[in-house]
Protein backbone atom coordinates (compact mmCIF):
# COMPACT_ATOMS: atom_id res chain seq x y z
CA UNK A 1 0.00 0.00 0.00
CA UNK A 2 1.52 3.67 -0.92
CA UNK A 3 0.64 4.43 2.75
CA UNK A 4 1.78 8.18 3.14
CA UNK A 5 3.33 10.08 6.39
CA UNK A 6 1.83 8.09 9.23
CA UNK A 7 -1.03 10.12 10.63
CA UNK A 8 -0.44 10.78 14.68
CA UNK A 9 -2.40 9.61 17.34
CA UNK A 10 -2.84 13.13 17.84
CA UNK A 11 -4.21 13.31 14.20
CA UNK A 12 -6.08 10.63 14.64
CA UNK A 13 -8.03 11.91 17.60
CA UNK A 14 -8.78 15.22 15.94
CA UNK A 15 -9.98 13.55 12.46
CA UNK A 16 -12.35 11.35 15.15
CA UNK A 17 -13.41 14.67 16.72
CA UNK A 18 -14.17 16.13 13.43
CA UNK A 19 -15.85 14.01 11.61
CA UNK A 20 -18.18 13.46 14.84
CA UNK A 21 -19.31 17.00 14.19
CA UNK A 22 -19.90 16.74 10.59
CA UNK A 23 -24.01 16.33 11.28
CA UNK A 24 -23.88 19.73 13.14
CA UNK A 25 -22.23 21.44 10.60
CA UNK A 26 -24.39 20.14 7.97
CA UNK A 27 -27.31 21.20 9.58
CA UNK A 28 -25.72 24.36 10.73
CA UNK A 29 -24.72 25.23 6.75
CA UNK A 30 -28.31 24.46 5.90
CA UNK A 31 -29.99 26.33 7.97
CA UNK A 32 -27.42 29.34 6.88
CA UNK A 33 -27.73 28.72 3.19
CA UNK A 34 -31.13 27.47 2.45
CA UNK A 35 -29.57 24.97 -0.09
CA UNK A 36 -28.64 21.58 0.84
CA UNK A 37 -26.11 21.37 -2.28
CA UNK A 38 -24.37 24.59 -1.09
CA UNK A 39 -24.24 23.42 2.39
CA UNK A 40 -22.63 20.65 1.80
CA UNK A 41 -19.71 22.18 -0.55
CA UNK A 42 -19.53 24.51 2.38
CA UNK A 43 -19.48 21.59 5.31
CA UNK A 44 -16.69 19.84 3.30
CA UNK A 45 -14.76 22.85 2.21
CA UNK A 46 -14.79 23.79 5.90
CA UNK A 47 -13.62 20.50 7.14
CA UNK A 48 -10.69 20.57 4.85
CA UNK A 49 -9.84 24.01 6.52
CA UNK A 50 -10.12 22.60 10.31
CA UNK A 51 -8.08 19.89 9.39
CA UNK A 52 -5.69 22.12 7.94
CA UNK A 53 -5.63 23.91 10.71
CA UNK A 54 -5.45 21.71 13.79
CA UNK A 55 -2.50 22.75 15.10
CA UNK A 56 -4.13 25.46 16.38
CA UNK A 57 -7.15 23.69 18.10
CA UNK A 58 -6.21 22.96 21.42
CA UNK A 59 -7.54 19.20 22.02
CA UNK A 60 -10.39 19.02 24.95
CA UNK A 61 -11.69 22.30 23.96
CA UNK A 62 -14.96 23.10 22.25
CA UNK A 63 -14.89 21.38 18.64
CA UNK A 64 -17.99 22.32 17.38
CA UNK A 65 -17.90 25.92 18.72
CA UNK A 66 -14.33 26.24 16.43
CA UNK A 67 -15.52 24.05 13.31
CA UNK A 68 -18.76 26.16 13.64
CA UNK A 69 -16.75 29.33 13.36
CA UNK A 70 -14.49 27.92 10.35
CA UNK A 71 -17.43 27.39 8.54
CA UNK A 72 -19.18 30.26 9.27
CA UNK A 73 -16.23 32.68 8.21
CA UNK A 74 -16.22 30.38 4.61
CA UNK A 75 -19.73 31.19 4.05
CA UNK A 76 -19.81 34.32 4.43
CA UNK A 77 -16.07 34.53 2.26
CA UNK A 78 -18.35 32.58 -0.40
CA UNK A 79 -21.14 34.84 -0.14
CA UNK A 80 -19.03 37.50 -0.96
CA UNK A 81 -17.42 35.82 -3.72
CA UNK A 82 -20.30 34.89 -5.64
CA UNK A 83 -23.44 37.45 -4.20
CA UNK A 84 -25.51 36.45 -6.55
CA UNK A 85 -26.20 33.04 -7.45
CA UNK A 86 -26.20 31.91 -3.53
CA UNK A 87 -28.80 32.84 -1.34
CA UNK A 88 -32.17 33.92 -2.76
CA UNK A 89 -33.93 34.07 -5.66
CA UNK A 90 -34.10 30.40 -6.54
CA UNK A 91 -33.25 28.93 -2.92
CA UNK A 92 -36.85 30.58 -2.32
CA UNK A 93 -38.65 30.23 -5.20
CA UNK A 94 -38.13 26.06 -4.88
CA UNK A 95 -39.19 26.10 -1.12
CA UNK A 96 -42.36 28.16 -1.77
CA UNK A 97 -43.51 25.64 -4.66
CA UNK A 98 -42.60 22.49 -2.26
CA UNK A 99 -44.73 24.75 0.84
CA UNK A 100 -47.79 24.35 -1.58
CA UNK A 101 -47.54 20.71 -2.57
CA UNK A 102 -47.70 20.02 1.12
CA UNK A 103 -49.83 22.12 3.39
CA UNK A 104 -51.63 20.70 6.41
CA UNK A 105 -50.84 20.77 10.10
CA UNK A 106 -50.22 23.85 12.35
CA UNK A 107 -46.44 24.08 11.76
CA UNK A 108 -44.45 22.92 8.44
CA UNK A 109 -40.83 22.14 8.59
CA UNK A 110 -41.20 24.29 4.88
CA UNK A 111 -42.84 26.97 6.72
CA UNK A 112 -40.13 27.12 9.12
CA UNK A 113 -37.53 26.73 6.70
CA UNK A 114 -38.79 29.87 4.41
CA UNK A 115 -39.42 31.89 7.79
CA UNK A 116 -35.39 31.37 8.58
CA UNK A 117 -34.34 32.19 5.13
CA UNK A 118 -36.42 35.66 5.00
CA UNK A 119 -34.66 36.60 8.47
CA UNK A 120 -32.03 39.19 8.22
CA UNK A 121 -28.74 36.68 7.83
CA UNK A 122 -27.07 37.71 11.23
CA UNK A 123 -30.36 37.16 12.90
CA UNK A 124 -30.35 34.03 11.45
CA UNK A 125 -27.03 33.20 11.98
CA UNK A 126 -27.70 34.04 15.85
CA UNK A 127 -31.06 31.51 16.07
CA UNK A 128 -29.52 28.66 14.50
CA UNK A 129 -26.65 29.32 16.82
CA UNK A 130 -28.65 29.19 20.50
CA UNK A 131 -31.72 28.30 19.52
CA UNK A 132 -31.17 25.31 17.26
CA UNK A 133 -27.61 24.48 17.62
CA UNK A 134 -27.69 24.97 21.58
CA UNK A 135 -24.23 27.15 22.13
CA UNK A 136 -24.84 29.78 24.72
CA UNK A 137 -25.01 32.93 23.66
CA UNK A 138 -21.10 33.45 24.82
CA UNK A 139 -20.08 30.61 22.53
CA UNK A 140 -22.49 32.21 19.59
CA UNK A 141 -21.23 35.23 20.42
CA UNK A 142 -17.51 34.38 19.80
CA UNK A 143 -18.45 32.08 17.11
CA UNK A 144 -19.73 35.16 15.27
CA UNK A 145 -17.36 37.33 16.58
CA UNK A 146 -19.56 40.06 18.19
CA UNK A 147 -19.90 41.39 21.72
CA UNK A 148 -22.25 38.96 23.51
CA UNK A 149 -25.10 41.72 24.08
CA UNK A 150 -25.17 41.54 20.41
CA UNK A 151 -25.62 38.32 20.19
CA UNK A 152 -28.55 38.48 22.39
CA UNK A 153 -30.41 41.37 21.21
CA UNK A 154 -29.68 39.71 17.34
CA UNK A 155 -31.53 36.12 18.90
CA UNK A 156 -34.21 38.15 20.45
CA UNK A 157 -34.98 40.26 17.04
CA UNK A 158 -35.22 36.59 15.03
CA UNK A 159 -37.31 35.28 17.69
CA UNK A 160 -40.05 37.99 17.30
CA UNK A 161 -39.57 37.79 13.43
CA UNK A 162 -39.99 34.22 13.52
CA UNK A 163 -43.23 34.61 15.51
CA UNK A 164 -44.70 36.97 14.13
CA UNK A 165 -43.86 35.41 10.19
CA UNK A 166 -45.56 32.28 11.24
CA UNK A 167 -48.45 33.13 13.04
CA UNK A 168 -48.84 35.91 9.86
CA UNK A 169 -48.43 32.49 7.71
CA UNK A 170 -51.96 30.77 8.08
CA UNK A 171 -53.92 34.14 7.07
CA UNK A 172 -51.12 34.99 3.87
CA UNK A 173 -51.57 31.47 2.85
CA UNK A 174 -55.94 31.64 2.75
CA UNK A 175 -55.58 34.66 1.12
CA UNK A 176 -53.35 33.33 -1.70
CA UNK A 177 -55.06 30.04 -1.86
CA UNK A 178 -58.70 31.23 -1.23
CA UNK B 1 -9.90 40.14 31.70
CA UNK B 2 -12.83 41.96 32.97
CA UNK B 3 -15.14 39.80 34.03
CA UNK B 4 -13.00 36.37 35.98
CA UNK B 5 -15.54 33.24 35.71
CA UNK B 6 -15.99 33.31 39.43
CA UNK B 7 -16.19 37.21 40.19
CA UNK B 8 -19.13 38.94 41.22
CA UNK B 9 -19.74 41.84 38.55
CA UNK B 10 -21.04 45.46 39.91
CA UNK B 11 -22.34 46.66 37.29
CA UNK B 12 -26.69 46.04 35.90
CA UNK B 13 -26.15 42.44 33.80
CA UNK B 14 -25.08 40.36 36.61
CA UNK B 15 -27.31 37.26 35.19
CA UNK B 16 -25.40 37.43 31.67
CA UNK B 17 -24.11 34.35 31.46
CA UNK B 18 -25.97 32.30 33.63
CA UNK B 19 -26.66 28.95 32.00
CA UNK B 20 -29.42 28.59 32.92
CA UNK B 21 -31.04 31.55 31.33
CA UNK B 22 -29.41 30.41 28.17
CA UNK B 23 -31.49 28.91 25.54
CA UNK B 24 -34.92 29.15 26.22
CA UNK B 25 -36.36 32.35 26.81
CA UNK B 26 -39.23 31.68 29.27
CA UNK B 27 -41.46 28.78 30.45
CA UNK B 28 -43.68 28.47 27.77
CA UNK B 29 -42.16 27.71 24.39
CA UNK B 30 -43.52 28.44 21.16
CA UNK B 31 -44.25 26.16 18.63
CA UNK B 32 -41.65 27.42 16.24
CA UNK B 33 -38.99 27.37 18.37
CA UNK B 34 -39.14 23.51 18.50
CA UNK B 35 -40.28 23.65 15.11
CA UNK B 36 -36.80 25.26 14.49
CA UNK B 37 -35.24 22.85 16.69
CA UNK B 38 -36.73 19.85 14.53
CA UNK B 39 -36.05 21.44 11.64
CA UNK B 40 -32.00 21.23 12.32
CA UNK B 41 -32.36 17.64 13.92
CA UNK B 42 -33.64 16.55 10.76
CA UNK B 43 -30.56 17.74 8.90
CA UNK B 44 -28.33 16.13 11.96
CA UNK B 45 -29.84 12.91 12.05
CA UNK B 46 -29.51 12.67 8.64
CA UNK B 47 -26.70 9.96 6.97
CA UNK B 48 -23.67 11.49 5.68
CA UNK B 49 -24.02 11.57 1.70
CA UNK B 50 -22.11 9.75 -0.18
CA UNK B 51 -19.64 12.64 -1.37
CA UNK B 52 -18.86 12.78 1.99
CA UNK B 53 -16.80 9.51 2.07
CA UNK B 54 -14.14 11.31 -0.29
CA UNK B 55 -13.28 13.60 2.63
CA UNK B 56 -10.98 11.62 4.51
CA UNK B 57 -8.83 10.84 1.47
CA UNK B 58 -9.20 14.89 1.36
CA UNK B 59 -7.91 15.21 4.08
CA UNK B 60 -5.03 13.25 4.09
CA UNK B 61 -4.22 14.21 0.50
CA UNK B 62 -4.21 18.05 2.01
CA UNK B 63 -1.49 16.73 4.18
CA UNK B 64 0.71 16.14 0.73
CA UNK B 65 2.23 19.28 0.58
Amino acid sequence: MPDRIKPTPADEAFRKELMAVLPHLRAFARGLSGRADFADDLVQEAAIKAWTARERYQPGTNMRAWTFAILRNHYLSELRRNKRQTNLDEGVAERMLVMDADQEGPLHLGDMETALQDLAPERREAVLLVGASGFSYEEAAEIAGCPIGTMKSRVARARADLAKQLNAEPELLAKHVG
Amino acid sequence: MLNQPNGRKHSGNVQGLRPDVRTSPGDGEPGWASGLRKLYNSVVEEPLPDSFQDLLKKLDDSDDA
